[in-house]
Order: structure tokens, then C-alpha cells, then sequence
């Protein structure tokens, strides 16, 4: 180890210097680029917004429970109430606060997202990395697995998933995880391949390196952009999923501030009172914007990833 | 390489099938476990379960109170034609709205494809769905749930009126019965629109990057400098060549299209399969569950099937291949 250490200086000596200037430069230019386009700009103020609203969420809406996911209500009166000063979005059927729930939804939508995103990653990161680096007979098997699973529609296999673990948020959060990962461990193993070869794992092979700091110091640290654009764009995907799956009762309880699981309270009541149609309008539009908002502003920011860290796969998705 | 494609696509199934015995197992009592030879290996099970769906059998469907491919069998037409007139609606609304836009690139109608594109795809089915119900059935009451209304299925059931299909317009047309057909298409229009919008903006996408591109090819410039009408040249020389890689991405567009059956089935209350397999998950009723998922998978496959058949029938590249 300490060999590989004093000869690299020697061998490379001018790159000290050209890397940070380049970084700074691409920093520089993603900035710019990133300004260039207001739909990018837009997206990240939305994303943004709904990170503050999660990590603020005790602030802005103090939670009176043990769980704090679960929304307070105030008895079981069967009718949602309109926007009133203590209820600033109205309630639910059985009074769930929706101020409340949108604000704990926020969070709920950004745990069950990145959990899926992380144990997909760490999922792809094993097969992917003995799929592209080895290669061979378990490449073969592991790309087999994959096209079955990305073969079959995503949402059906996760409601069987869930129908089979049984209805809750951590089974969901799995069945969502079982649908992604092979996405990811495509897209790492496809990476794997393009890097495995280059000269600069070579370079760190001839000095010694083995397998597993070949893989951990060189070859990952240059799939980060193409898993950022990927989960970024998969972010929305996610959370809409997840949604469904509480939206048919097949994933957070009922009371769960979760805004799939508050559309679906809103079911009963769109039809309105006679006279009033749209008179239960706030049960349905208010977690339908939280959920629109979320998923328009990581589906732009994606695209913004997307165009500025990688070039060639613009429009082909 | 077909055969090979089919087996892929099956699969996903036979593995639900799998997982499917094992909370039975946990939970089920000791002797319903060994008739059911659920004590056995899993691959045990496997293949005895392989046998009886060869034979048609698909198990006894508790929340239907009939077997698995009974119920299949009545669920089916309502998801067909729900699909059906989807689809026709996607290709044509899809294909329309991305070539004019290409056409058109940055005047108004690209923008509104654009933003149709932007918001189909961050807008989920549900949600939409339930807003189109809010207005159209709530505040006009123009477009109720369900397939028929209660006179019409009520009609539908007696010996008056003969099922050649299932598929009630093409019933109600074969019986001449015009109510029962505005009925059926009354309630048709919703859904459709709901599936129409959520998987056109994922066409209209594809469709205005290829037509993008292949507007800018040689021959289509050679076209124009030949003086051919412009009307000429996006129709016979450009949407053409524009919509291979559209049909490659067919399957995608069924995928999608099977995803969207099963929410907009639930929400509009529309008696298909999907609403049958959603009702069938929440209770664990595990046998519908599996039947659902390998009818959904042989859908797939068939769908792959028809997208590579069109794919070698318009390309003649590929057939030389």
C-alpha cells in the first residue's frame, strides 16, 4: 500500500495541478448551463422547497403523538371540513388534518425514496460489480434475472409482492426496491464494462492494486454521475409508485400522513352533495398538487442532470 | 430467439407462483399444508403447480367465490376493451401530436406537446383520474363510473340481449341495442381519456425525437429540393422512417399501458381484471393473485410478440438480418 503511495507522485506528477482547475472550470459550467435553462432552475426550487418542508416538518406542523406519522384527528365525524384557521387545508373524512398530512407526507415521500434508491444502489453495486467486472457465466446469469424483471410491468410485480409480504409501509418500500434494482445494476454493470478497461485501472492494477480496491477507489468513484441522473430521475417514479400502492390499500395504513394514502381518503367524496359537486374539492386537490409538485420537480431536475452530465443520452428517453 | 423471449417472459409468474405458497405455509394449517403438498421443495411445488396451469386449472379464487380462470374469463373483455380503444386512442393522438410538433418545432402547438409530455409524466393516473371524475361526473354528471349504468346491465343480463363477445359495444352494435352502446361508450370515455393522456406524453416524447431527427436526414432535404409538398414529405417520406423506433418502443407503451389498466380499473370501479387483481391482493387471496400476474405476463408476451411482427413487417432491414 505505502509503495503504491510514494510512487504515484512520481509517475503523474503534473495531474496535482490539472485536476482541480478542470473541476472548477466544469463546476463553472454546470452553473451556467443549469442557469441557461429555467425549467432546470424550476425544478430544483420545487425540490428544494419539499426538502425544507421535510426536515422543518416538527416545526410546521408539531406533532401531538407518539408517531409522529400518524395524523392527529380530531374525533371520527364522518365529512372532510373546508379550509378553516385551524386546519389550513381543510380535513380529511374521519377530521385527519391534511395541512398535516401534506407536510409529514413530504417526509414520508423522501424516507420510502431514498431507502428504495439506497438498497437498490447497494444492491447493484454487489451484482453489478461481479456482473461487469468478472463477467462469464454469472454476468450471464445476473443480466437474465434482470430482463425478467424489466420485462414484467413494475407496478403489477410490486402489488403481488405486497399482496404476498403483506400491507404495510417497510413491505412496500421492499416491493418498490425488488422493482428498481435491476435498473440500477444494468446501468452500474454497463458502466463497470466501460471502465474496466481504461487506462487508468490498468495503471492501477500494474501497481498493485487488487480486485476490490480497483473497484472501490477507481472504478466507482466514476459511475457516480450516471446513478445520480438515474436516481434523480427515478426519485418521482418512486415516490408515484408508492402512492398507488397506498392509493389501492396496499401500502400506508390509513391515517399515515402519506398523500397517496390522503388521496385515497378523498375517494368517497368526490362526487360531492347534491347542489355542491365540488364541494369536497380540497381532500383531493391538495395532496394531488403535493404529489404533482414532488414528482414535476425531480422529473425537471433529472432532465437537467441528465443534460448537462451526460450529452449523449439526450432525448433518448 | 423467440422461444427464448417467450420463456424470459413467462417467467415473472411462475416466480410470483412461487413466492405464493410460502406465507400459506407460516400461516396455513398443518393438514391443508400437506394436501396441498405444500410441505414439499419448493420446486416440488413448482411443478405441480407448472402441470395444473398447463391444464387450464388456475386454482379456486376466494374473492370471487369461483375458480381463478372462470373469473378470468368474465374480467377479461371489460380490461380488453378498455385497452383496446386506449390504444387506438394513444397511437393516434400520440403519434399526431409528436410529428406535428416536430413539424412545428417551437410555435404553439410544440409547446403544448411539450407541456403535455412534462405534466403526463409527473402527473400520476389516480390523481388524474380522480380530478376527471370530479368534474365530469360530480360537477356535469355527464360521465358516470362503473361499465354500464343499472338499467343497462340489468338489460344486458336478460335473454333479450345475446353476449357474442363480451365486449359490450360490439355486443350492443351485433344486437342493435343503440342505447346499451351510448351507454357502454359513456362509460368508456373516462377511463380512456385518463390511460390516453398518461401514456401519450410518453409517445409524444419518443415520437418528436425521432421525427426531429429523421427531419433532418439527406433524403428528406432531397425530398423538399425536389419540390414535393410539404404535406408529401412529412407523410411519405419522413413520419414513416420516424415511427420505426416508435414501434420498438411499442412494448414500453404496453407495459405502461397494463400498469395504467390496473389503477384506471380501480378508480372508475370498471369490472376488469385489474380491479379483480387489486380487490384479490388486498385479501390474500393468493391463488387470484397468480392467475393475475401470469395472464398479465401472457398479455406481455403477446404484445412483445405483435410489436416485433410489425417491427419486421415495416423495416425490411431486419428481415435480412
Amino acid at each position: 500500500m505505502s509503495a503504491v503511495r510514494s510512487s504515484a507522485p512520481a509517475i503523474a506528477l503534473p495531474r496535482p495541478v490539472a485536476p482541480p482547475r478542470a473541476a472548477e472550470s466544469g463546476w463553472r459550467r454546470v452553473v451556467s448551463r443549469f442557469r441557461a435553462n429555467p425549467m432546470s432552475v424550476l425544478g430544483l426550487v420545487i425540490v428544494a422547497f419539499f426538502i425544507a418542508t421535510a426536515l422543518l416538518a416538527p416545526l410546521l406542523a408539531h406533532p401531538t403523538q407518539r408517531n409522529p406519522y400518524m395524523i392527529p384527528h380530531e374525533g371520527y365525524a364522518s365529512d372532510p371540513r373546508p379550509p378553516s384557521p385551524g386546519h389550513p387545508f381543510g380535513t380529511t373524512e374521519e377530521q385527519f388534518d391534511l395541512f398535516y398530512g401534506v407536510i409529514w407526507g413530504a417526509r414520508t415521500a423522501f424516507v420510502v425514496a431514498l431507502t428504495v434508491v439506497a438498497s437498490a444502489v447497494a444492491g447493484a453495486l454487489l451484482l453489478g460489480s461481479l456482473s461487469g467486472f468478472y463477467g462469464g457465466w454469472v454476468d450471464e446469469v445476473v443480466m437474465r434475472v434482470t430482463d425478467v424483471f424489466l420485462a414484467f410491468p413494475g407496478l403489477i410485480l410490486a402489488v403481488v409482492i405486497v399482496a404476498v409480504l403483506g400491507q404495510n409501509v417497510r413491505n412496500a418500500i421492499i416491493a418498490i426496491a425488488v422493482v428498481e434494482w435491476p435498473t440500477y445494476t444494468r446501468l452500474l454493470r454497463g458502466e463497470f464494462l466501460r471502465v474496466r478497461d481504461m487506462e487508468y485501472v490498468q495503471a492501477a492494477r500494474a501497481l498493485g492494486s487488487g480486485d476490490l480496491r480497483v473497484i472501490a477507489r477507481h472504478v466507482i468513484p466514476n459511475t457516480v454521475y450516471p446513478i445520480l441522473i438515474l436516481a434523480s430521475l427515478n426519485m418521482g417514479g418512486i415516490v408515484i409508485t408508492f402512492a398507488v400502492l397506498s392509493f389501492l390499500g396496499l401500502g400506508a395504513p390509513p391515517g399515515y400522513a402519506d398523500w397517496g394514502q390522503l388521496i385515497n381518503l378523498s375517494r368517497n367524496w368526490i362526487a360531492g352533495t347534491p347542489g355542491h359537486a365540488l364541494e369536497f374539492w380540497y381532500t383531493l386537490l391538495v395532496p394531488g398538487t403535493a404529489i404533482f409538485l414532488f414528482v414535476l420537480g425531480w422529473n425537471l431536475l433529472g432532465d437537467a442532470f441528465r443534460d448537462i452530465f451526460d450529452p449523449r443520452l439526450q432525448g433518448s428517453r | 430467439m423467440l422461444i427464448f423471449a417467450l420463456l424470459q417472459f413467462l417467467t415473472p409468474a411462475m416466480r410470483a407462483s412461487l413466492y405464493i405458497h410460502d406465507p400459506k405455509q407460516l400461516v396455513g394449517l398443518a393438514d391443508i399444508i400437506r394436501k396441498y403438498h405444500l410441505d414439499q421443495p419448493v420446486y416440488v411445488q413448482y411443478w405441480d403447480w407448472l402441470v395444473q396451469v398447463l391444464h387450464g386449472d388456475l386454482g379456486w379464487s376466494e374473492t370471487a367465490r369461483e375458480p381463478v380462470a372462470d373469473a378470468v374469463r368474465g374480467y377479461f373483455p371489460a380490461t380488453l376493451e378498455l385497452g383496446f380503444y386506449s390504444f387506438l386512442c394513444i397511437l393516434v393522438f400520440g403519434v399526431w401530436l409528436g410529428t406535428t410538433s416536430a413539424v412545428h418545432k417551437d410555435k404553439v402547438i410544440d409547446h403544448f406537446s411539450r407541456f403535455t409530455s412534462i405534466s403526463g409524466n409527473s402527473l400520476p393516473t389516480f390523481v388524474w383520474a380522480l380530478v376527471l371524475l370530479m368534474v365530469f361526473y360530480g360537477h356535469f354528471g355527464w360521465f358516470p363510473p362503473g361499465r354500464l349504468s343499472l338499467e343497462a346491465d340489468q338489460f344486458v343480463r336478460t335473454s333479450q340481449f345475446h353476449p357474442y363477445t363480451g365486449l359490450m359495444t360490439v355486443d350492443a352494435l351485433l344486437n342493435r341495442q343503440w342505447w346499451v352502446l351510448w351507454d357502454a361508450l359513456r362509460h368508456l370515455i373516462l377511463p380512456v381519456a385518463t390511460l390516453t393522456y398518461y401514456l401519450t406524453a410518453v409517445l409524444v416524447r419518443i415520437t418528436r425525437s425521432s421525427m426531429l431527427e429523421t427531419l433532418r436526414t439527406d433524403y428528406v432535404r432531397t425530398a423538399q429540393a425536389k419540390g414535393l409538398a410539404q404535406k408529401v414529405v412529412v407523410d411519405k417520406h419522413a413520419r414513416r422512417n420516424a415511427l420505426i423506433p416508435v414501434i420498438t418502443l411499442g412494448s414500453l407503451l404496453f407495459v405502461g399501458l397494463l400498469s395504467g389498466v390496473v389503477i384506471t380499473e380501480t378508480v372508475f370501479n370498471f369490472p376488469g381484471i385489474g380491479r379483480w387483481g387489486v380487490g384479490a391482493s388486498q385479501q390474500l387471496d393468493i391463488p387470484a393473485v397468480t392467475g393475475f400476474a401470469l395472464i398479465f405476463a401472457g398479455l406481455l408476451v403477446v404484445g412483445n410478440l405483435c410489436a416485433d411482427v410489425l417491427y419486421a413487417l415495416v423495416d425490411p432491414r431486419i428481415r435480412l438480418q
